[in-house]
């Protein structure tokens, strides 16, 4: 399997993501790292050594969300289930307060965001994109759009007209997240592709739920979470193998990533970079220590 | 060092997991105190912060093949690289760590959040534990009593500390703790001079509560500067108790947690002002800042219960 148009196949050196050169293939999942609250854990040493090649911020929306109630968490066998709810700032108070300090950081910046409809996902792309400091931006497609009731990345014809309502807004680079609770992610993928989107990264996490054994109700205070870490990562080398042997877009592979041994799978089956997410939970130096892995 | 970090209780962590060595293991009755030694760490921690702490081997496969994510601590005493962490075997991860012996690997991230600020001018501070909560306030003791003090150390916050505790000339920090029964009352032991205690049934000290205990002690001198720590029904009669009398009260909260450095937002505890990350914005807080020290309720659960592990079993 070969990588996709619009970046070069690589065995964990400097590459080229849709036009942005990173010093390698490891990034961040998005909200499985806040580099502002690790930078006051950490001070500036979290610059110094920073984990990651490029850092993707958690997803915006355009109104501030405070997330699910708690609990948010459940450990799993190998992995975990979260149910957080996309708290942030929303648009404004990110634009205001948290991009210059995430400007900071020694490597390009990727932001995600997620609108409810069409036109806040156009607001969104349109407000970030115009920002020097974004070097892409990732579509998160991962919720209803209240329009239409239908999980945008769950259908190809919904995807492929969010993308094509945002295309003309950016000249950035797009990033689609497609989710795995799809019923063929490389259609999805096409879609967005056929659309206009520079690259696709996957996978979301596996909607799954915890029952309180004292109880038997469900455990999360959001009722369902995304099932993520090792427990996932079969699951997701598979649709990452489809989805990059589907389209000629660079694909971003994720899933229970944890060394360098399972980065070079994800790279094996065609993906151009790959993302460290809840092992960053375990060890915030994890995305430095696989990319040291992939590439000694 | 900036100067919010001067002031701020908090020992910075260094960016990545490390591997400490156990270089002793004590039984306390119910629990085990496991000391390591966390050779090139950073500066001791400040007390109230906490570390994220895991086995190096062997982490994982336990009951239902867990467990998998790191679990948060605060440090019962530490003095020059070497940490000790109080522990009650309660689940697949628990059980680990108590079962670690000297010479094992611990993995672990931290010092992690802000610790305990110092008592307001002219108060006494009043120690108040519950079962394992009590290890926060062990190396409090110490601090407050200038003990393990490196005289190079001079952060503000900890001479600020050390002066506002000299400020009442005899009054010694009182410690009130409370524990299930005699076997959990063993921790006790760790604390100098005579720690006032309190059993759920009465096989050591008073047969009651810990908030029975500091009611008593704010009857009989209400200017105190109160620092608690244990389960959540303890900390609401204990914030209840400090709003009601005008007592300033510092509380150490326990929440779920999978990263400790704010990554994951799975411990957040509802405040006055909202969900807040327990691990960057605590996990002491001040009491005022909370409508009630009872977390998140488990769905369909009565009561005042925490929301302490991330899936059932810590």
């Amino acid at each position: 399997m070969t990588a996709g148009n619009g970046a070069r196949p690589h065995a964990g050196g400097p590459l080229d993501l849709c036009g942005v050169p990173l010093e390698g293939p490891v990034l961040n999942g998005s909200g499985t790292f806040d580099a502002l609250a690790a930078r006051r854990a950490f001070g500036d040493a979290l610059l110094e050594r920073f984990p990651f090649h490029a850092f993707v911020s958690k997803t915006i929306t355009l109104a501030p969300r405070q997330g699910n109630p708690p609990p948010r968490l459940w450990e799993t066998p190998a992995g975990l289930i979260n149910s957080i709810g996309l708290p942030n700032k929303g648009l404004e108070g990110f634009l205001a307060s948290d991009l210059p300090e995430l400007a900071e950081l020694p490597v390009p910046l990727i932001v995600s965001v997620m609108g409810f409809s069409r036109d806040e996902l156009a607001t969104l792309v349109r407000r970030v994109g115009e920002r020097d400091e974004v070097a892409l931006v990732e579509l998160n497609v991962s919720c209803p759009n209240v329009e239409t009731g239908l999980v945008m990345g769950a259908d190809p014809a919904e995807t492929g007209r969010a993308v094509a309502t945002v295309r003309p807004l950016t000249d950035k680079p797009l990033i689609v997240k497609l989710t795995p609770n799809a019923n063929e992610p490389a259609g999805v993928a096409r879609a967005a592709e056929d659309a206009g989107a520079d690259a696709v990264s996957l996978v979301n996490t596996l909607k799954g739920m915890a029952l309180d054994p004292r109880t038997a109700r469900p455990w999360l205070g959001g009722t369902t979470g995304g099932v993520s870490g090792p427990a996932v990562r079969a699951v997701a080398l598979e649709q990452v193998a489809s989805v990059a042997q589907a389209v000629g877009i660079p694909a971003i592979g994720m899933g229970g990533i944890a060394s360098g041994r399972h980065a070079a799978d994800f790279l094996a089956a065609g993906a151009v970079c790959v993302a460290v997410g809840t092992e960053s939970f375990r060890d915030p130096a994890a995305g430095r220590r696989i990319a040291a892995e992939l590439h000694p | 060092m900036s100067a919010a970090q001067r002031t701020e209780p908090r020992t910075l962590a260094p960016p990545e997991r490390r591997t400490a060595h156990v270089t002793g293991v004590e039984r306390l009755g119910a629990y085990t105190l496991i000391t390591a030694l966390d050779a090139g760490g950073p500066p001791d921690p400040r007390p109230g912060q906490f570390y994220m702490l895991a086995a190096a081997e062997r982490w994982g496969g336990g009951v239902d093949e867990r467990p998998y994510l790191p679990r948060a601590f605060s440090h019962a005493r530490a003095r020059e690289g070497r940490l000790s962490f109080l522990l009650e075997a309660i689940g697949p991860g628990t059980e680990r760590l108590a079962g670690l012996g000297a010479g094992e690997g611990l993995h672990l991230v931290g010092p992690l959040g802000i610790g305990w600020r110092p008592p307001e001018p002219g108060t006494r501070p009043l120690l108040v534990g519950g079962g394992i909560g009590a290890a926060p306030l062990l190396c409090l003791q110490d601090e407050l009593a200038g003990e393990g003090v490196d005289p190079d150390d001079a952060t503000d916050v900890m001479r600020a500390m050390r002066d506002k505790c000299q400020s009442r000339a005899g009054s010694a920090p009182s410690v009130l703790l409370g524990f299930r029964s005699s076997a959990h009352a063993q921790a006790a032991s760790l604390f100098a001079g005579e720690p006032e205690l309190a059993t759920d049934d009465g096989s050591a000290g008073r047969h009651g509560l810990v908030t029975d205990l500091l009611r008593e002690e704010l009857d009989r001198d209400p200017a105190a500067s109160v620092f608690a720590c244990g389960p959540p029904p303890m900390l609401e009669a204990v914030r209840a108790l400090c709003a009601e009398r005008g007592v300033p009260a510092q509380l150490a909260l326990e929440s779920g947690m999978a990263c400790g450095f704010g990554a994951c937002f799975g411990c957040v505890v509802p405040t006055k002002a909202g969900y807040i990350r327990l691990c960057v914005d605590g996990p002491v807080l001040d009491a005022g800042a909370l409508e009630s020290a009872c977390l998140a309720q488990a769905p369909g659960s009565a009561g005042c219960a925490g929301s302490l592990s991330p899936g059932a079993g810590h």
